[in-house]
């Protein structure tokens, strides 16, 4: 991957406010492991964020408000008594999370998060199309759906006639590994027959992925790209773990595309999550069972496999279900 | 008393109408989820709602009328067995590892679908079943426990008639018995039947559901006045530590299985048809192009296709070729064994695994090769995938199995009496031009293989998307190595000479092997390898067993190291 020796160009990174790890009586309903706690996590796409408006929402069972000072830069804190929609001065918030914001959207976290978020150089390329393509809501843990955003057996049964079209069934042998350079699974040569991989693309083909797992609960993807050989497409996607059980899927898209506009765009993203949607919500266990012997993996399953096995390393336990010891 | 998740009562879970043609039901019981649906052979299946690769429930799958397949993947799953039949990622391999779903008893009577946690009980008809023509009411769900429930229904009887108490949470009240279907420690459904089918159905309907509907209000206004019991916490079954670890290849190994020779008859001239049923039960889950392994009566071993379609698994139905000249193997089949006779087959085996990711599908058959390839046709059929089987035979009394041919509704062409000099020509032509996801599967005498083999190849048809099957091995045998052999149970070293086989010399020392075909056809000599490098030499074992370097035939294969260590 040499594009990603880029330099990396995030945002914003604001410092210097207190990291609150617990408030004494906040209400804990599932128990954080230390490494959830200590990661940033996706709340909220920066522009849906109103200047002086309260936005609510829940981040690992902990409900929490945000909203955005008059320079633009968000707020983030426990919320108390504020509702949806309420109108509030920033300058009176002094119990503020940690923030940061990139890729469009605003992070924030519970512990001693790093400085940066991981990177994503292709999203600083001038000539991308960078968009926020909605937070959908799933009654499912973040891990599954990281798993089902790894996979691409599903294709032809999920995304019909869109990423893939019985009978093209078959995943071809690819290769996976979990960098520890980079503390990221990662997955290339990933091979699928496509009928239309993009908004762009006019006929079948086959597609080429790379997969990379930089965060316990997001992914990015690179797939070649119908308009330019040279370059790849960046789909990424970040979960909000709300609860143990359930998350928000928020989606950032960096496209090579000349043609489509933002909308087309975003529709196109916005079809294939909502064709995940009723099958990642039919899945049970809702947690991610981490034991080996809990499902049946196949070849196809091996970037699943590692990434089961690297959150088992790391030690994660909120949303999934631990190896027994 | 509390529920229990092992309570091995039979409750109904379903009316027989919730399950009509190519539909997949979602039951409950005890706190399980269970999908039910209904094969086009009119058996029920009563299993567990997950699949077993990724959790998704299989009540959302397709019922593709012999096989279940599941939503997320497309695994399909066999009627009665659960077993895994085909994996679309991996198309070309067959699953060779026993994944089955876990699966429950059931019964269809009286208008209602049982079930139950376990098998422990046998099913038994409850007082009077036997008696009515029964006709289910409508199910009344309840927010309740399944024993208020049962209270109350009780209490619905006037005081000078009380309700009989019938086994498995149920009661008589008058014309209506009652049945409580326990869903979860908090959930029940009352299931009603009359003894006889109403005049008017759908007035006797509304009058029940009226009358369940008050008693439902009650009693769920009952229950939110106390505390809810604990949900019943059903666990998963691990599935096998081989089948957790990912790129194991396990063979089976010889087990044998009892089958009666349910019925034996001329399918064609000089073709035997063979029905073998299981002793109870059903039989092992199968894939399309799979053989058994036939112990016949005089000690020989032999291979034959099974011809079955999907989810038919209480008999296989085989063919065998009259063959005069064979000597001891058919014949002994076609000669001696009748109708009612128990014979050994092994488990199936695939070595002639169907791809259905092709866009153009094409089977050839030579006279008795119909068989694995009628199996194909039929699995190609029930999903509605294309193909064209194209069939060969000499004469057309000897065209096997034409009901069973008939019965497709894909295109079927036979070829009767065609001069061995233009079936190249025809052949040829079937095929046409090789494109992206084109397969053929031929099956027949060697001297058609190698007709499609050679006529398909210069018509662009690559290696992989010609399929075919050995019966025989015609390789020539390299035994010029010499090497040794070291018996890890047997605590012996030996010396395999050049000229001789592994075989050969395991003999030799006294030992007593298993072989049959001894030209590395048929599988009966298959021995697990510890250590060392095998030099492959059968048609037996498919290219990725072969590379596990794990197992090999002592009939023909040697070693490439200077030794071997094998699990004997």
């Amino acid at each position: 991957m040499e594009s990603r020796k880029a330099k990396f160009i995030g945002e914003t990174v604001l410092s210097g406010y207190a990291v609150v790890r617990q408030i004494p009586g906040a209400k804990m309903t599932s128990p954080i492991d230390p490494i959830t706690a200590d990661l940033w996590q996706v709340i909220a796409a920066t522009d849906e964020v109103a200047i002086g408006v309260v936005e609510t929402t829940l981040l690992l069972d902990q409900p929490i408000a945000i909203t955005r000072d008059k320079d633009g830069l968000p707020v983030v804190w426990r919320r108390t008594s504020e509702a949806r929609g309420d109108e509030i001065d920033p300058e009176t918030i002094f119990d503020r999370l940690p923030v940061i914001t990139g890729y469009g959207y605003i992070w924030t976290s519970f512990g001693n998060p790093p400085k940066e978020l991981f990177p994503i150089p292709e999203y600083a390329e001038a000539d991308r199309k960078n968009m926020s393509c909605g937070s959908i809501g799933l009654y499912v843990s973040a891990p599954r759906a990281v798993e089902n955003f790894l996979d691409m057996g599903h294709f032809p049964y999920v995304h019909t006639d869109i990423l893939g079209a019985e009978p093209h069934t078959e995943v071809k042998e690819y290769d996976v590994e979990v960098s520890e350079e980079r503390d990221e699974v990662l997955a290339t040569r990933c091979r699928f027959f496509q009928p239309r991989a993009a908004l762009s693309a006019t006929e079948g083909q086959e597609v080429e992925y790379v997969y990379r797992v930089p965060h316990p609960f997001c992914s990015v993807l690179y797939k070649s790209c119908p308009e330019d050989d040279s370059r790849r497409d960046v789909i990424a996607i970040f979960l909000q773990p709300m609860t143990e059980e359930r998350c928000r899927a928020h989606l950032l898209q960096s496209m090579v595309d000349s043609t489509s506009t933002i909308t087309d765009l975003r529709r196109f993203q916005q079809t294939i999550f909502g064709q995940d949607k009723p099958i990642l919500e039919n899945q049970y266990p809702k947690r991610l069972p981490l034991d080996p012997r809990s499902e049946t993996p196949i070849r196809a399953d091996k970037s699943a496999i590692a990434y089961r096995r690297w959150l088992s390393q790391k030690g994660i336990t909120y949303g999934v279900i631990p190896m027994a010891s | 008393m509390p529920l229990s998740l092992s309570d091995s009562t039979w409750y109904p879970i379903a009316s027989a109408e919730d399950l009509p043609l190519r539909h997949v039901y979602q039951g409950q019981l005890l706190g399980r989820e269970l999908a039910v649906w209904r094969a086009d052979d009119g058996n029920v299946n009563v299993w567990e709602n997950r699949c077993l690769h990724r959790g998704v429930r299989l009540s959302i799958g397709i019922n593709e009328g012999g096989e279940l397949k599941c939503q997320y993947h497309g695994w399909r799953y066999a009627n009665r067995s659960a077993g895994c039949t085909y994996i679309p990622a991996h198309p070309a391999d067959a699953p060779s590892r026993r994944i089955e779903n876990k699966t429950y008893p059931v019964r269809e009577a009286y208008g209602l679908i049982w079930s139950a946690a376990n098998s422990d009980l046998p099913f038994a008809p409850f007082p009077g079943a036997e008696s009515g023509d029964w006709f289910a009411l409508r199910p009344m769900p309840v927010n309740a426990e399944p024993a208020d429930v049962l209270t109350a229904l009780a209490g619905l009887a006037p005081d000078d008639q009380p309700a009989d108490v019938l086994p498995g949470m149920g009661l008589r009240l008058g014309e209506v018995t009652y049945f409580v279907q326990p869903v979860d420690a908090n959930r029940s459904v009352i299931r009603g039947l009359l003894a006889k089918r109403p005049e008017n159905e759908a007035a006797a309907l509304r009058a029940h559901n009226e009358t369940l509907t008050r008693l439902r209000d009650r009693l769920e206004r009952a229950a939110a006045r106390k505390p809810a019991p604990a949900a019943l916490q059903p666990t998963f079954d691990k599935v096998s530590v081989e089948l957790s670890t990912m790129p194991d290849i396990v063979i089976p190994r010889g087990n044998t299985m009892p089958v009666v020779v349910k019925r034996k008859w001329q399918t064609a001239d000089g073709v035997v048809g063979f029905e073998l049923a299981a002793r109870d039960g059903h039989l092992p889950t199968f894939q399309p192009g799979a053989h058994i392994d036939v112990h016949l009566p005089n000690g020989l071993i032999r291979q034959y296709s099974i011809t079955n379609g999907p989810g038919e698994l209480m008999s296989y139905v085989i063919g065998v070729k009259q063959e005069s000249a064979s000597k001891g193997g058919s014949k002994v089949l076609v000669d001696t064994v009748r109708e009612g006779d128990v014979l050994a087959i092994s488990e199936p085996r695939n070595n002639f695994p169907l791809r259905r990711d092709a866009t153009r599908t094409v089977l050839i058959a030579g006279g008795i090769g119909i068989t694995p390839l009628l199996s194909m046709a039929r699995f190609l059929d029930k999903s509605a995938l294309p193909y064209e089987l194209h069939y060969f035979t000499r004469a057309g009394e000897q065209v096997a199995f034409r009901d069973e041919l008939g019965a497709l509704h894909g295109k079927v062409f036979i070829h009767t009496g065609v001069p061995r000099s233009e079936i190249a020509t025809s052949i040829a032509t079937t095929l046409g031009d090789w494109s992206r996801a084109q397969h053929v599967y031929v099956c027949g005498p060697s001297a058609m293989l190698e007709t499609v083999r050679v006529t398909a190849a210069a018509q662009g048809w690559p290696d992989e998307a010609i399929h075919f099957e050995y019966f025989k091995n015609d390789k020539v045998i390299d035994d010029s190595t010499a090497f040794d052999i070291e018996l890890a149970r047997s605590a012996m070293t030996l010396h395999v000479p050049s000229g001789k086989t592994i075989l050969e010399v395991m003999r030799d020392a006294g030992l007593t092997v298993p072989s049959s075909c001894e030209q590395g056809a048929c599988g009966t000599c298959l021995t697990g390898v510890m250590e060392g490098e095998v030099d492959h030499q059968d048609v037996y074992l498919n290219d990725s067993e072969k590379q596990s370097n794990t197992c090999m035939m002592t009939c023909v294969s040697r070693a490439k190291s200077a030794r071997l260590v094998l699990d004997i």
